[in-house]
């Protein structure tokens, strides 16, 4: 997995890219609580991300959490295998899916 | 060789999605079904990582079988860890909000969603869970 940040201000968008699985949600969430300081606004690019396991939603869910209480977050550019996921889960509610 | 045994560690995940992949794709398995398989694979290898021999460690097994018309994926996880059924929990209610959601069951919630056929046995001191997809 491959993560690119870009901040603008208040604003962070975080790029994945590859498979966010067990073995690699734990850096993505180090980068979100490393990262997430004052931005009000948080945006998973995901359009190079391939797969995404239970751990990588525990990491969305605690992300959308930390948002809630300081701004907003959204998810844009998933394929349609995740979204399926999204969907199943019923993280496509939770989300707020660009 | 379809059957993999490996030390039932997380970290010897990717080596678990590895023997399955190469199974998947030597059957053309759609990206679909071969991501659906590999989100169940996980979730179920994991579970078994870290409950089945804690403390301590242990084996597990992975069986791939393909065959059949349509073909049919057959997935078995063997370890002889503590007695444990992952369909006995409840399902995870999937329309809470974030602040009210938690994500314990999720993963095999994911798995029955996902997955054709999925069956859990407890014989001869062995977990023995099978999930059927056709590809």
């Amino acid at each position: 997995m491959t993560i690119t940040k870009n901040t603008n201000g208040d604003a962070l968008e975080i790029a994945i890219e590859g498979r966010l699985d067990t073995t690699t949600a734990p850096d993505l969430e180090k980068e979100v609580k490393d990262s997430v300081e004052g931005i009000k606004k948080l945006t998973f690019d995901m359009a190079k991300l391939e797969y995404i396991s239970s751990a990588g939603l525990r990491v969305l869910l605690a992300s959308q959490k930390i948002m809630n209480k300081q701004g907003e977050m959204s998810v844009k550019n998933a394929n349609e295998d995740i979204m399926e996921i999204f969907e199943v889960t019923g993280f496509s509610d939770i989300l707020t899916i660009e | 060789m379809n059957e993999l045994e490996i030390e039932a560690k997380v970290e010897n995940l990717d080596k678990v999605l590895a023997f399955v992949d190469e199974k998947l794709e030597a059957a053309n398995c759609s990206m679909k079904a071969q991501m659906q398989l590999d989100v169940a694979v996980e979730e179920l290898y994991v579970n078994i990582a870290h409950y089945a021999y804690n403390p301590g460690s242990g084996s597990a097994t992975i069986r791939v079988e393909v065959e059949g018309e349509p073909l049919e994926v057959t997935i078995t996880f063997i370890d002889h860890g503590v007695p444990y059924d992952p369909l006995a929990h409840e399902d995870p209610d999937v329309t809470l909000p974030a602040e009210e959601r938690q994500i314990g069951g999720l993963g095999i919630f994911m798995v029955k969603k996902s997955m054709d056929d999925i069956a859990y046995e407890y014989k001869d001191g062995k977990n023995i869970l099978t999930i059927k997809k056709k590809i």
